[in-house]
């Protein structure tokens, strides 16, 4: 085959397959594991409100954050008992989806 | 009034009516760069073949003054016609008239065509530009949206659907060119989605242009909902006018014979296959050099191109081809390509147009993103429209046929007719470099040099699996064969499967993953 191109490599069952890669494929996000201590936002929306400050104590369960979407009020809780290490966002603030917006430790 | 007189009253009030939404309308729809309907149909029949119906008709609308509106055919043009003499039901959707949208009599409309496309057993093609539902008829308005759909569904498998974006095409109307067989759409000038921007800013917040969120480009590369990508109206019309010549009037017929010519690219068969198995090519010159004339009609070109489906002919009759794609994705089979094939299968098999498929694949794509997006439920589309279809199914492995990838890909295990392979074919469990390293894992740690050691047992595995003969030996292969002697193979296949039949358990339908 007379290509004249430099193809990119793809790594199947340990062999590598000269190729073009697609747009989609180049623009897969690595999977990252979930991290309890950060808490991001699962949709876009705007901060409501916020039931915590930096240095709070919070349990399992607790009121983090209130979350507006699509326009339902989500009610964040927090899934681990810690403390709040860092919160990024204000209230009325708009944020968009996997935004970080607290931090706990 | 005379009998002269009331001809001229029809005249006169057909006149009116055909003016359509006015000049005004008319210039506006010019300025965007789009015919009216009726310069559309015009310009996709056969001259002079176009005969319209239901002009007369008119909304029966009473709330917010539209008893005071009278709009032109309601807003649709519908008839039938020939396109290179084939019969066809049409109907246009005129923006010029209140923007297309649809109320209950315009639906109305577009069921009377169906249901004749149905009956007549002749394909529908649906032009579609329309601002949406006529909100002043309310439920009326969905009412005809799901009267619609219904009509897709009952017609689907029996007549070939095509739907024609040519404008925008938004909210509820998208799923009856979702529910069609093929959707063309043009640059800048066809939209489709389902919540527009606007709704998308006031509830998520995330600003996106029309275009950007469902233009024809992303509606062609991105999300697969369309088929045919045109750079005008015009190209457009000349890819429906293709299509037509390749597929049948209905469910019950074969495709129109046309005369058989040789390939044009023939003589270059021998030279395509990198022997390498990690070596690109481009499968769709392997397609141009086995078919009539070298003349291939891609369906999906943008979307998912590790995998290459469409039309071509052999011998004169109507083939469907899947085909991998080493030079994508080594050809992978993935969430998408899985997708794309699968339904091309089904609509070749509703539709007695035999398969032919082309293998050279390393397997399915590995992946955490594919995992997630179920490629396990998506795959097994593939295997269930391969294993459905009862068309005469043939089948070349071209190079590589690996794993799950071999068996998916139409072999002898999922009733292919008829099985062949190049020399160059590779049928094995995986790749040599994979096999190696688990069937051999001992010797390969244990040994003093376990990079030469790995190295020696790939090339005792390459030699000894790596190639067709096994597989010709088990029976799952019914000839080994030369790239030069294939056209002759398959052209004797498809003749001799001509009267094919094949029995299945009865039942009312089956239940493929969808």
């Amino acid at each position: 085959m007379n290509i004249e191109e430099n193809f990119n490599s793809l790594e199947i069952d340990s062999t590598n397959y000269e190729t073009r890669l697609t747009k989609k494929f180049l623009n897969r996000k690595p999977y990252e594991k979930s991290d309890p201590l950060k808490l991001i936002a699962f949709i876009p929306g705007a901060i409501k409100k916020l039931y915590v400050r930096e240095g709070t104590i919070v349990n399992p369960g607790d009121q983090l954050l209130l979350l507006e979407a699509m326009k339902m009020e989500n009610t964040v809780r927090s899934s681990v008992k810690g403390k709040i290490k860092k919160i990024f966002v204000k209230e009325g603030e708009s944020v968009i989806k996997n935004q970080l917006l607290i931090e706990l430790e | 009034m005379s009998l002269a007189q009331k001809i001229k009253e029809l005249f006169t009030r057909k006149a009116k009516i055909q003016t359509g939404g006015g000049q005004k309308a008319i210039e506006k729809q010019a300025s965007m760069g789009k015919l009216t309907a009726r310069e559309r149909i015009k310009t996709l029949l056969d001259p002079n073949s176009f005969h319209e119906y239901d002009l007369f008709v008119e909304h029966k609308c009473l709330d917010f003054d539209m008893d005071k509106k009278q709009l032109a055919a309601d807003g649709v043009i519908t008839g039938t016609g020939t396109i290179y003499g084939h019969p066809i039901c049409i109907f246009a959707q005129d923006f010029t008239v209140a923007g297309g949208s649809l109320g209950i009599m315009h639906a109305r409309k577009i069921t009377k065509i169906m249901d004749h496309a149905l009956k007549l057993g002749i394909p529908l093609i649906g032009i579609n530009d329309s601002g949406g539902a006529r909100i002043q008829e309310g439920v009326n308005s969905l009412a005809g949206y799901g009267e619609i759909f219904y009509r897709n569904t009952l017609a689907s498998g029996v007549i070939p659907q095509l739907s024609v974006i040519l404008g925008p095409c938004a909210g509820g109307a998208v799923y009856s060119p979702a529910l069609t067989d093929f959707v063309f759409v043009v640059d800048k000038i066809s939209k489709m989605f389902i919540t527009g921007p606007e709704v998308i800013k006031t509830v998520l917040g995330e600003e996106i242009s029309m275009e950007d969120l469902g233009g024809a480009r992303v509606q062609t590369e991105i999300s697969g909902n369309a088929h045919f990508f045109a750079q005008s109206e015009l190209e457009c019309f000349d890819q429906i006018k293709k299509l037509v010549t390749f597929i049948p009037w209905n469910n019950a017929q074969k495709a129109k014979s046309f005369p058989p010519k040789l390939p044009k690219e023939y003589f270059k068969i021998e030279n395509i296959v990198p022997p390498q198995s990690s070596k690109p090519y481009d499968v769709r010159d392997i397609i141009k050099a086995l078919f009539d004339d070298s003349d291939f009609f891609e369906i999906h070109e943008r979307w998912a191109s590790n995998i290459v489906i469409g039309f071509a002919r052999l011998e004169g009759e109507t083939i469907g081809i899947v085909a991998n794609q080493p030079l994508v994705l080594a050809g992978v089979l993935d969430v998408d390509s899985s997708d794309k094939a699968a339904r091309f299968i089904r609509f070749c098999d509703a539709f007695n147009i035999p398969l032919i498929t082309l293998v050279d694949l390393p397997g399915y794509l590995p992946g955490v993103d594919q995992e997630h997006a179920g490629v396990i439920r998506h795959g097994a589309k593939l295997l269930y429209a391969y294993s459905e279809a009862t068309v005469p199914k043939i089948t070349v492995i071209l190079r590589k046929a690996y794993g799950g990838g071999y068996i998916a890909m139409c072999s002898r295990h999922l009733g292919a007719d008829f099985v062949f392979a190049w020399p160059t074919a590779e049928i094995a469990v995986m790749g040599p470099e994979g096999a190696a390293n688990i069937i051999f894992r001992n010797e390969i740690m244990s040994a003093s040099n376990p990079d030469e050691m790995r190295k020696i047992k790939v090339q005792e595995y390459t030699e000894k699996f790596a190639n067709p003969y096994i597989a010709a030996a088990n029976g799952h292969i019914d000839s080994v064969i030369s790239p030069s002697e294939t056209r002759d193979f398959l052209i004797h296949a498809i003749k001799i499967s001509e009267n094919k039949s094949e029995t299945r358990a009865k039942k009312k339908h089956g239940i493929p993953p969808f």
